[in-house]
């Protein structure tokens, strides 16, 4: 096993049981603080693959915005933080066989696949990822179809949420 | 290549000389050194910032028309290891009902958003922690984790001062953060990278001449999520006790008080990187790294100053101003500033250096004075709308 098989598996057990601990802890914020080390979790993992730029935006947007966002929501709405029902509810077991059979798909699907037992090609000295990443997201042989049409949706629920909280005389 | 011009490469294969002769293998020493690396820069860090503490309070002084400390040797240059010994030994207190854990752990992430910051900053050509190739966003990539404390110090105090001035904080630093990152956005466009050194290397002419709003926008937004005046609602002495870090005791609190010193040096740093050329100055840079080293700090603590003055003079803002000037004003000024940037940088591409640092100073200046004159005739509605509401009320009350 090289180093950096060694790495990703400590990262990918610390980035499970957070999120193990996010679903199973009782305390609101408590949950929403592993959130936070599963989603750091997932930014070494990009780093790990030399994507610095996806690294570096999911600390930026889901980090800094998104689970801010869940612990003030979770402050904001409960007087006792921690929750006193049953964690489970009646649809356990389909919740559990879908699960199940998502990884069993995945896992029949991943067996066939070539790739697993390639290494990665070194890149290139002088690559600019990042450049690549913007060029790409403009061209229109590439992806600027998606990448429009996720703009527009980002504005229809900026409009949206500005249309419902604004107060109408 | 000699000490003089890359002292870090040739003291590191030094080490390694004297590590493989020890038997060591070459990966075993060579992550010992990165390791080394990182406790030299920390250790001078935190000794810049026991130092930061007498100059922060030296210039308070001198802003306030007073003394400051003068008691502890020499112009009272030893007052912060005495503050720091009265801190180690204070009692370390924990709030009843306080969230253990979490209480512990906010002043060390605190400490480490702003450690982290100079992974990145660029000392001198060759003497720079990374250069990574997105190092502008990895500055608010860690102030996430900053945020991300505060909100903790907040929350796990059990203290209703300390909850609303996290609350507060936090709001500040999420609204400011949107400008910042657009201004962040415009050396990126001038140096065509989001590297921090290879913005650097195109300042041949300070990127501050050709963005002048830009880098007082950057000024305005570094402050802010600094959590200083006359952005500091968080503090509120008067009605918040101190904000987020009410509670905490001892080191506790000291780590807080240090981290937002070396913060503001910071982001002193990082405003001389982005606009006033870094390491650069009149080719000093090229001599020896050393004297690039002290050009970067001169020029950081001259941004820390100004920071400084900013804190001693201006008021505090009432907080819905203080957001509403952010949303209603800078975030669009901004954003409208990145898309003249971009469009001028565009049609200018190609003409003489003169003509595009003048096109470009022009194009800010003209779009500040367009913002101006729009703040200006919002302000004067606003009053009147005030002044309207007083003269009835005073009507109403004579009536009566």
């Amino acid at each position: 096993m090289t180093g950096g098989q060694i790495i990703f598996l400590l990262v990918a057990l610390f980035t499970l049981g957070s999120g193990f601990m996010v679903v199973t802890t009782r305390n609101l914020v408590h949950a929403a603080l592993w959130l936070v080390a599963t989603l750091f979790g997932v930014a070494v993992t990009y780093a790990l693959l030399d994507a610095t730029f996806l690294a570096v935006v999911q600390v930026v947007v889901y980090i800094g915005a998104i689970a801010i966002l869940f612990i003030f929501a979770v402050m904001l709405t409960r007087k006792d933080m921690r929750d006193q029902g049953p964690q489970m509810n009646a649809n356990w077991w389909i919740g559990a066989l879908l699960s199940v059979l998502v990884f069993a798909g995945l896992f029949f699907l991943l067996q066939g696949w070539s790739g697993l037992s390639k290494t990665a090609a070194d890149i290139p000295a002088g690559f600019d990822s990042i450049a690549e990443l913007g060029n790409a997201l403009v061209s229109p042989t590439a992806y600027v179809l998606p990448f429009e049409v996720a703009s527009v949706l980002l504005v229809a629920a900026l409009v949206g949420a500005v249309y419902v909280a604004f107060n109408r005389k | 290549m000699g000490f003089w011009n890359d002292p870090l490469k040739v003291a590191a294969d030094w080490l390694m000389g004297i590590f493989t002769g020890w038997g060591m293998p070459d990966v075993a020493a060579q992550i010992l050194i990165g390791f080394l690396g990182i406790f030299i820069l920390i250790s001078l860090l935190m000794l810049l910032d026991i130092f930061l503490v007498w100059v922060e309070r030296k210039v308070v002084s001198r802003f306030q028309d007073r003394i400051g400390p003068n008691r502890v040797g020499p112009f009272g240059l030893i007052q912060p290891f005495a503050d720091i010994i009265k801190l180690i030994i204070k009692e370390d207190t924990t709030p009843g009902g306080a969230d253990k854990v979490v209480y512990n752990i906010a002043p060390m992430l605190s400490m480490m958003s702003v450690l982290i910051l100079w992974a990145v900053v660029p000392l001198a050509p060759r003497i720079i922690g990374v250069d990574l190739n997105i190092g502008a966003l990895y500055i608010i990539a860690a102030g996430a984790i900053g945020t991300l404390s505060i909100i903790m110090a907040g929350w796990s105090s059990n203290n209703k001062f300390a909850l609303i001035g996290a609350f507060r904080q936090v709001a500040v630093m999420v609204a400011f953060e949107i400008p910042m990152l657009a201004t962040l956005l415009i050396p990126t466009i001038f140096a065509g990278s989001m590297g921090l050194n290879a913005i650097i290397e195109k300042q041949s002419t300070w990127f501050v001449f050709l963005a002048p709003l830009g880098a007082l926008i950057f000024l305005i937004a570094a402050i802010a999520e600094l959590g200083r005046a006359p952005f500091d609602m968080a503090e509120g002495e008067s009605e918040l006790v101190a904000g987020y870090n009410t509670e905490y005791s001892g080191m506790k609190f000291g780590m807080f008080y240090a981290g937002e010193l070396l913060h503001a040096f910071t982001f002193g740093g990082f405003w001389s990187i982005l606009f006033f050329g870094g390491y650069r100055f009149f080719g000093l840079e090229q001599v020896s790294a050393f004297l690039a080293i002290a050009v970067i700090i001169f020029k950081a603590f001259i941004g820390y100053w100004i920071i400084m003055w900013v804190k001693y003079t201006l008021m505090r803002i009432r907080i819905d101003h203080m957001l509403g000037f952010n949303w209603k004003f800078l975030t669009p000024l901004a954003f409208t500033l990145l898309m003249v940037t971009a469009l001028m940088n565009a049609l200018l591409a190609g003409t003489p250096t003169l003509v595009y640092v003048l096109g470009m100073f022009l194009s800010n200046i003209v779009l500040g004075w367009i913002a101006l004159e729009i703040a200006r005739s919002y302000s004067r509605k606003e009053r009147e709308k005030v002044e309207g509401m007083k003269k009835v009320a005073t009507t109403s009350q004579s009536t009566l």
